[in-house]
């Protein structure tokens, strides 16, 4: 993209020059009136491409262009490509599909030089599926963020808020090649950054470093631990005795909130849902069965079985998007709809920190491929798709997220209070007029 | 003192008639303010005005007035109240209550205005219950040389839409009374529903004469557009999911309340209408879709 600035650059200064030198040697009005608007019309062109603010591209892995583009930005930084793994499903090609058994440090020298070793560890604790869920992985993120500005020393004639910022950029690409960053990351990384940014520079080092440990601190604190609290006091109001609540998956809000629920002794039962390859919901269903709350356990096949009994389902997020649209745990959207079927509300949960300027309709565009061997299930010692690279029309999928419309959404339950699914927008347009 | 204030509230609703509860509900607040003379700190005043309002919707439980005083309280406590002396602050209040009840008086004759553009010569309309608001529409439109017949359910278990039937009448506008189970019946014959609403939450939803969420079913089965008619100090901070999510104490009447003990018994005075079966919302401040009412609602209070 710079080279495509300088060509505009040139040629604009080069169309300004012959404009010039034709309007000074034409004689006639009606030359002269055609050049000027020929010319003006490729000024404004090229000045506009100068102005304008590229978007943040897509992932494009079927585009070769972008795939060199990315190669060639990694290899600036040092930091080894990820290869794709197995065949792809054509809806989908346009995604990376990585394979757990081979992480990106195996391609890293150790100790590596322009990695620190927690970003490392971090890196090496997402492509693994050590730390999974949204909330756990940003404050994974912010811890090792912490450690690395705790090791860091300004080089000699550089300024803290610009070389530290550069520093973090290797460490990000890293980090999404080991797995792609999730909105709530996102969030986190433009906040550090534009708090290292505001550093003054004649602050000194250690009180800089310090500042930015008690923001990072104060930013865990707010927007994760004290909005959680706000979102349980909201949410128990909605919880009245007698209710059967369905929850899916393992979502570290929703699991605080029917905890809290439980403390304040109200009387409910919880049907927990989930689904393969992941059955992330058998670690809500311990973690509540702890507390001693009843339980039932259905895989997603038994949800139009179940539901009928189920008076209110709450629902965690990964992101809310700008259209209103809810980015979730792949199934998510699937019971939305069945429960919008049925007429049982939902209710979904999420902090104001995974509000995300990003607009999806569809759950196609922009989505993670988690490793496909995962499908594959040993059985009486039989393992039926061993060789599903060997056939080949055959491909697997394992889809990580999926998007639900807000139609199917009845009540938002963020920090700020319950608004309904069509003010994210509001939120995001105030959320800014602070900042 | 307490009691005083109920009895002058009762006289305001008894005097005028036309007067919307929360806007007595506000005038009584207003007094308090002016003769309260035991708050010796901003926040106890707030404690008491807060107990008064309390007490208020003991005696007249509709959604109007719990809604009518929380946006009084939070409309006088914007300002800055930095004065070291309470009087000053007082008066600070009680100047901003004056202008904010001068601004709602107002809020009914804005939202006729707006409103009976959207009814056509030789419209059909239904309405259910009787609701001030919609006659005070009605007339606009009457005024304006529309020509237009309605239909209003009879709204039991009070027969509130019979009184609405002779107040039309004395407009000279032909109306009809239909049962409240003739609502499927008579809607293909009807151009357009226009009801009140006792309430408006925060999902873009109303709260309403019991019926009402039965209409709006049918009108949406025809494809009729569905319109509501409410001032925003209606305008209120819950968010009811289903029917049984409304709080008990907007459901029944007031001495219903305090005498019976079993609420079980009881039929409901209200339903919740929720928004994806209306089409429109005619308030003073403009005309606004369902989803647009949280926006409104993050605005004042946020």
């Amino acid at each position: 993209s710079s080279i495509l600035h300088i060509a505009a650059v040139v040629v604009s200064g080069t169309s300004v020059v012959v404009y010039m030198y034709t309007w000074c040697l034409s004689s006639s009005i009606h030359i002269s009136a055609v050049v000027v608007s020929m010319f003006s019309t490729i000024i404004c062109g090229f000045l506009f491409l100068l102005v304008v603010k590229r978007l943040p591209e897509h992932v494009q892995v079927d585009d070769p262009a972008v795939v060199k583009r990315l190669a060639k930005k990694l290899e600036r930084q040092q930091i080894p490509l990820r290869s794709d793994y197995g065949y792809k499903v054509s809806l989908f090609s346009h995604l990376h599909q990585y394979s757990r058994k081979a992480p990106l440090t195996q391609q890293l020298s150790i100790p590596s030089t322009v990695i620190h070793p927690s970003i490392v560890r971090l890196g090496l604790q997402y492509s693994q599926g050590i730390v999974a869920g949204s909330n756990a992985r940003s404050v994974a993120l912010l811890h090792a963020f912490k450690q690395v500005i705790r090791d860091y020393t300004t080089p000699p004639n550089e300024e803290l808020s610009r070389d530290l910022v550069n520093k973090l950029k290797p460490y990000i690409s890293f980090l999404n090649q080991c797995r792609p960053l999730s909105a709530s990351m996102g969030n986190a990384i433009k906040y550090i950054k534009k708090e290292i940014s505001n550093i003054p520079s004649q602050c000194k080092e250690e009180e800089a470093k310090t500042k930015l440990l008690t923001c990072i601190d104060r930013y865990i604190e707010e927007k994760i631990v004290l909005a959680a609290k706000a979102i349980s006091k909201y949410a128990i109001e909605k919880i009245s005795d007698g209710d059967v609540i369905l929850v899916y998956g393992c979502s570290s809000l929703v699991n605080n909130i029917l905890c809290e629920a439980f403390e304040k002794s109200r009387k409910f039962r919880v049907i927990v849902v989930d689904s393969r390859p992941r059955l992330e919901g058998r670690e809500a269903l311990r973690r509540l069965v702890q507390r001693g709350i009843s339980c039932t356990y259905v895989l997603i096949s038994a949800l139009s079985y179940i539901l009928p009994e189920v008076s209110k389902v709450f629902l965690g997020a990964h992101a809310l998007l700008a259209n209103g649209y809810v980015m979730s745990r792949v199934g998510t959207s699937q019971i939305a709809l069945v429960a919008r079927t049925f007429n049982v509300p939902v209710l979904v949960c999420c902090e104001t920190y995974k509000f995300c300027e990003k607009v999806q309709t569809d759950s196609f565009v922009s989505n993670e491929l988690d490793d496909p061997d995962d499908l594959m299930v040993t059985r009486k010692g039989k393992t039926q798709l061993e060789n599903w690279q060997d056939v080949s029309s055959l491909g697997l999928l394992n889809l990580v997220y999926d998007v639900t419309p807000p139609d199917f959404v009845d009540l938002v339950i963020t920090d700020l209070g319950m608004i309904p699914c069509t003010s994210v927008p509001v939120v995001l347009r105030v959320k800014n007029l602070d900042q | 003192i307490k009691d005083k204030l109920v009895e002058y509230f009762r006289t305001q609703v008894r005097q005028d008639p036309e007067v919307p509860s929360a806007v007595a509900a506000i005038r009584t607040l207003l007094e308090f303010l002016k003769r309260d003379q035991t708050g010796e700190t901003i926040l106890g005043l707030r404690e008491n005005l807060t107990q008064t309002i309390r007490r208020l919707e003991e005696a007249d439980s509709s959604v109007a007035v719990s809604s009518g005083g929380e946006l009084f309280l939070r409309f006088i406590s914007l300002t800055s109240l930095e004065h070291p002396d309470l009087s000053q602050c007082k008066k600070v209040m009680v100047e901003r209550g004056e202008l904010f009840l001068k601004k709602i008086s107002l809020s009914r004759s804005k939202v006729a205005k707006l409103c009976h553009t959207f009814i056509k010569d030789g419209a059909k309309i239904l309405t259910h219950s009787s609701s001030r608001v919609v006659l005070k529409v009605l007339e606009s439109a009457a005024a304006d040389k529309k020509r237009f017949t309605v239909y209003v359910t009879e709204s039991q278990p009070d027969s509130a839409g019979r009184q609405m039937a002779d107040k039309l009448q004395n407009l000279n506008i032909p109306v009809t009374v239909v049962l409240d189970a003739a609502v499927g019946y008579i809607m293909e014959k009807v151009d357009l529903v226009i009801v009140g609403a006792e309430g408006v939450v925060e999902s873009g939803g109303i709260i309403n004469k019991i019926g009402t969420y039965q209409l709006a079913v049918c009108s949406k089965a025809h494809n009729k557009p569905f319109y509501v008619v409410a001032e925003s100090f209606k305008f209120v901070r819950l968010y009811p999911l289903n029917q049984q999510d409304v709080p008990e104490r907007f459901k029944y009447k007031a001495d219903t309340l305090k005498a019976v003990e079993d609420l079980a018994e009881e039929h409901p005075m209200i339903d919740y209408t929720p928004p994806s079966l209306i089409t429109l919302l005619f308030t003073d401040l403009g005309v606004l879709t369902p989803s647009a009412v949280s926006d409104e609602l993050i605005k004042l209070y946020l």
